[in-house]
């Protein structure tokens, strides 16, 4: 007996809202969706927020605390610590991580300050650059590393790892 | 007034302290309005009035007597002056709140008491606010019930535990406190607003409505519920209690799972 059910009108679709077309412009929400981006977004920022906590401060330890603390960090040091895999995925993680968190709190913020459209489309087209500029730059570093420089003239530097 | 010529009422039962002598305190306030009129100038101004009013006056009172006895060309909007209609709703010393409900006592009353007409929508005159874009809002998100299953020739049934879910969002009166009081709202106007969020949730939860994917799905757009920051201006702004932040985290968790 429920298969003839015929499914429920809604009149917000069916029928002119009183009053409608009165409304000032300004307040006119464009129809275009942004599919589940905002959504996706507000999850990227939580779990995002969460992995950070973890890997800046086990970064800000390992570099300031143990071991030698502060007085260790030089090129070598670093140099020692990107010869490792697992210290190259952590720094990636965490750049892209920071990055991307950070520019989506910009992004939000512009949103949230900017009034105009055309001020908004601005100052996201600066943002996206930068930050994707950032992003590649801080990879290529993180790959592209060459443990054994040399400074002009010719000279090793100091605690440069170069094979002997 | 025709009561003065009647018989005494018999003695309360309450016993007055001799300091209040059974009678009211009276105080004088400044009450500082800003007021916008188009017809003459298209610049806001503040106009005070110092007036004499009695401990248990509220704002609205005072608004009253300056339109009745001081200046009649004051504009505001009350209907039920009862805290009940949500007409009255206004910015008093920079807090969203409705005039028939903040006694004048509980201000601070060696100040002038600011009285502004709430923020980001149009204002018409005086403390009169074009409301439409924020019902235009509440439309949006379909406030009425929509069910699938033919109804039924008694009430649909509902047991306590389904009714408690989306109590405190009945409480809502519509008086635009908590959508005039988010800073999201005053940038652009595009966001839904708290308001519109909150009775979306009364049907959202409620166990006899089958639209709440619909309304989910509306509050899911870029200027929905993901525009809220949490800055719980509304909660604090909401003149019937309604814990306008939660439920519009609730919102969010229905779309997340819904969404899973």
């Amino acid at each position: 007996m429920s298969t003839t059910n015929t499914p429920a009108a809604f009149p917000a679709t069916s029928l002119e809202a009183p009053r409608s077309g009165r409304i000032d412009p300004k307040y006119l929400r464009s129809k275009t969706s942004s599919g589940s981006f905002e959504m996706a977004a507000w999850v990227f920022m939580r779990l995002s927020g969460i992995a950070l906590v973890v890997l800046i401060f086990v970064h800000l330890w390992v570099n300031l605390m143990s071991g030698g603390g502060i007085a260790q960090i030089d090129f070598g040091f670093v140099a020692g610590k990107w010869a490792n895999p697992v210290w190259q995925f952590w720094d990636l993680v965490m750049l892209w991580l920071a990055m991307l968190h950070g520019a989506n709190g910009m992004r939000t913020i512009i949103n949230d300050y900017a009034e105009k459209d055309s001020t908004r489309l601005w100052l996201k087209t600066i943002l996206v650059l930068g930050a994707a500029i950032i992003v590649v730059l801080g990879t290529l570093v993180i790959f592209t590393f060459e443990p054994c420089m040399l400074d002009a003239a010719g000279e090793q530097l100091p605690r440069a790892v170069c094979p002997s | 007034m025709s009561t003065t010529t009647e018989a005494a009422e018999p003695a309360s039962t309450v016993d007055l302290p001799e300091s209040t002598g059974g009678g009211i305190t009276t105080f004088d306030i400044t009450l500082k309005v800003r007021r916008y009129i188009p017809e003459f100038s298209d610049e806001a101004r503040w106009d005070e009035w110092t007036i004499t009013m009695q401990g248990t006056d509220r704002v609205l009172d005072a608004l009253h007597k300056v339109k009745w006895e001081l200046d009649g060309s004051l504009s505001f909007r009350r209907s039920c002056a009862h805290g009940v209609c949500g007409s009255d709703a206004m910015r008093i010393n920079g807090r969203n709140r409705l005039a028939c409900k903040t006694l004048l006592k509980d201000l601070d009353t060696s100040e002038p008491i600011t009285v502004e007409p709430i923020k980001g929508l149009p204002v018409e005159k005086d403390l009169i606010v074009d409301m439409e874009p924020f019902f235009q809002s509440y439309r949006e998100i379909m406030p009425f019930m929509i069910a699938n299953s033919p109804a039924p020739s008694a009430e649909r049934y509902q047991s306590p535990e389904d009714r408690e879910r989306f109590d405190d969002t009945t409480k809502c009166i519509l008086c635009a406190a908590c959508t005039s009081s988010c800073p999201v709202f005053w940038t652009d106007g595009q966001y839904f607003g708290p308001a519109a969020i909150v009775n979306a949730h009364r049907f959202i939860f409620d166990s006899r409505d089958d639209a709440g994917d619909m309304r989910l799905e509306v509050l899911n757009d870029k200027e929905g519920v993901w525009r809220c920051r949490t800055t719980f201006n509304c909660t604090d702004a909401c003149p019937r209690g309604i814990e306008v932040t939660k439920a519009i985290q609730e919102v969010k968790t229905a779309i997340l799972t819904r969404a899973a």
